[in-house]
């Protein structure tokens, strides 16, 4: 069953993408091929088969619970688009609590 | 008709490690802004978690206590949604396989005792914390703050097994006791080192349905808890009896108000599209492993009462007393071993310098009298260089200035005298002094017993140990009976 436009709309959603028109139609039909591999996928035996939860062959890979010193503030807000008294700023994201 | 609440609890709790989950940023409290943060637990691209072993090994702790089965494998997975305070856009925490499993806590119920069963003890990182408009002095915006980010959680989920607020009470008493004994939290409920989501309906009692639930988020003291499940519980009955329905919903509490309250954001439906976390490495955790920390697990509450009763030969009451926090325990053994007397140290515990903590809003870790001193005092009583009454007075002094009892008793020159000869000296002054109350015990007031000894005591400015003076003015006025 093919991925519907609003369902693309609904993914754009939950990751706060903004799509055009253009990209929607381009996005749609990408995603659709995207799940018409997986689909040729499930057509193989994977009976008894684990679901793979990482690629490496590693596994207890561990830090001690040592602090370091923390970054300077000023270089972790260095990027942000507005900062201020050592906030981050963003446009208010909910009306109350 | 009768309905029956049907409430299952989860419980975020701040494990207590030096550093964050994923990065060595230091877990502290109250921090400027952004100051106890890094590019990972800010989320910048391409940075790598590592998972701190102490936070694994305190949430394995938590989840053998409650009794769980444990994945031999387990992983982390990305849990997906967008808000300011979560820089990656997902929050790291375990959904498909968590560490621990379908366990269980026994609570004490007016019905007998009753195990809650436990869905899934698991790992996460917290996220960072937002002030809100006008808080923060600019009514258009928010401002993010990530000193919290990656700070690591265990959160505890309970089946919905809870069928009263006095269940529900129990169940979070027991469950903090567990994790200060386990030493996995610190559990500062003023701290938000433990937070609470309860999900609540209700159902026609006698019936199995389930009704339609409703969440209750953000609730941070146990009062909240209690006050929003009972405000949410007669909400949903009053809507049935009316013939309407409940709506499937989140709300929050309102303190103020006290009533529940839908939640007002636009948020999308929970659409969180788990997958395995990619940057972090499957966990296994052996048999030996896993031995090794049940061998290690401290004990318990309820094993460290029963130890009490047994060890100090306390009664079954003082030792719950007495093992109601790590704290009071603590206090109470380091005390015994200055000075072997379980009885008088837990009196004088539970009593007056109970009383002197609750006076001044303090606790058995910021007790200003250490376990050695009050030891010392109960040493003084029981070899009568003190009478209680004394005692009284110097454990106040202890309490106020930290000082040791000895130092206390030798400056106000407290000492009591316990000097037979010096007191029945002053018993025959007192006497000779009040013939005719003499004369009236004689005639058989006995209760005027009470008034010698308190002239002696008075004649001694309150220092003649008291036991001595009654036993001295007893045997004074019988004497004068038998030569009359
Ligand atoms: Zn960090």
């Amino acid at each position: 069953m093919p991925l519907t436009r609003e369902e693309v709309l609904h993914i754009a959603l939950l990751a706060r993408l903004e799509l055009d028109e253009e990209e929607i139609e381009r996005y749609t039909w990408e995603l659709n091929r995207i799940l018409e591999h997986i689909e040729k996928l499930k057509e193989l035996d994977i009976e008894g088969v684990e679901p793979t939860s990482h690629i490496l062959p590693l596994s207890n890979v561990f830090r001690e619970d040592e602090p370091t010193e923390p970054y300077p503030r000023e270089d972790l807000l260095a990027n942000a688009p507005d900062a201020v008294n050592g906030y981050f700023r963003v446009p208010r994201v909910v009306e109350e609590s | 008709m009768v309905f029956q609440p049907v409430i299952g609890l989860e419980v975020h709790a701040e494990l207590k490690t030096k550093s964050k989950v994923f990065c060595p940023c230091p877990v502290v409290w109250k921090a400027p802004p952004n100051t106890v943060t890094c590019p990972i637990c800010m989320g910048f691209p391409g940075v790598l978690p590592v998972l701190n072993r102490k936070a694994l090994e305190l949430t394995l702790r938590t989840a053998i206590a409650l009794n769980c089965h444990i994945h031999h494998q387990t992983i982390f997975e990305r849990k997906n949604y967008y808000y300011p305070d979560l820089p990656k856009g997902y929050q790291i925490s375990q959904k498909r396989i968590p560490i621990g499993f379908q366990g269980w806590l026994e609570i004490a119920t007016a019905s007998g005792r009753k195990k809650i069963r436990i869905h899934d003890v698991h790992l996460e990182e917290d996220t960072g914390k937002s002030v809100h408009g006008e808080e923060a002095g600019d009514p258009s915006a928010s401002f993010i703050d990530y000193n919290r980010s990656g700070v690591p959680l265990c959160e505890i989920i309970s089946e919905p097994d809870i069928h009263s607020v006095e269940e529900l009470e129990q169940f979070m008493i027991k469950l903090r006791q567990l994790l200060l004994f386990l030493d996995v939290s610190e559990c500062r409920m003023e701290r938000g080192h433990l937070r609470f989501e309860a999900s609540v309906s209700v159902r026609p009692q006698g019936t199995n349905t389930l009704g339609t639930r409703v969440e209750i988020k953000n609730l941070n003291s146990f009062r909240a808890v209690s006050g929003a499940v009972q405000a949410e519980i007669e909400r949903q009955i009053a809507l049935l009896k009316e013939g309407r329905s409940v709506q499937q919903q989140t709300m929050l509490w309102n303190e103020a108000s006290k009533r529940t309250e839908p939640m007002r954001t636009k948020e999308t439906a929970h659409d969180y599209r788990y997958f395995p976390e990619p940057d972090l490495v499957p966990v296994l955790i052996s048999d030996e492993w896993l031995a090794q920390i049940r061998q290690t697990l401290p004990e318990t509450a309820d094993e460290k009462t029963l130890r009490f009763v047994r060890v100090y030969g306390l009664s079954e009451k003082e030792a719950e007393l007495l093992t109601a926090t790590p704290a009071v325990a603590h206090f109470f053994e380091s005390a015994v071993r200055h000075f072997h007397d379980p009885k008088g140290i837990g009196n004088w515990m539970l009593g007056d310098l109970q009383g002197l903590l609750n006076e001044s809003q303090k606790d058995w870790e910021t007790c200003p009298v250490s376990p050695e001193s009050l030891a010392q005092l109960v040493q003084l009583i029981d070899d009568q260089t003190i009478s209680v009454r004394m005692a009284k007075e110097v454990l106040r002094e202890m309490f106020a200035t930290g000082r040791a009892p000895k130092t206390i008793v030798s400056e106000k020159g407290l000492v009591q005298i316990a000097d037979q000869d010096y007191v029945r000296k002053v018993v025959i002054q007192v006497i000779n002094n009040h013939p005719h109350a003499v004369a009236d015990y004689l005639s058989g007031k006995d209760k005027l017993i009470g008034f010698f000894v308190g002239q002696v005591m008075k004649a001694t400015g309150g220092k003649a140990n008291p036991q001595l003076a009654n036993r001295l003015v007893r045997e004074a006025l019988e004497s004068r009976r038998t030569s009359s």
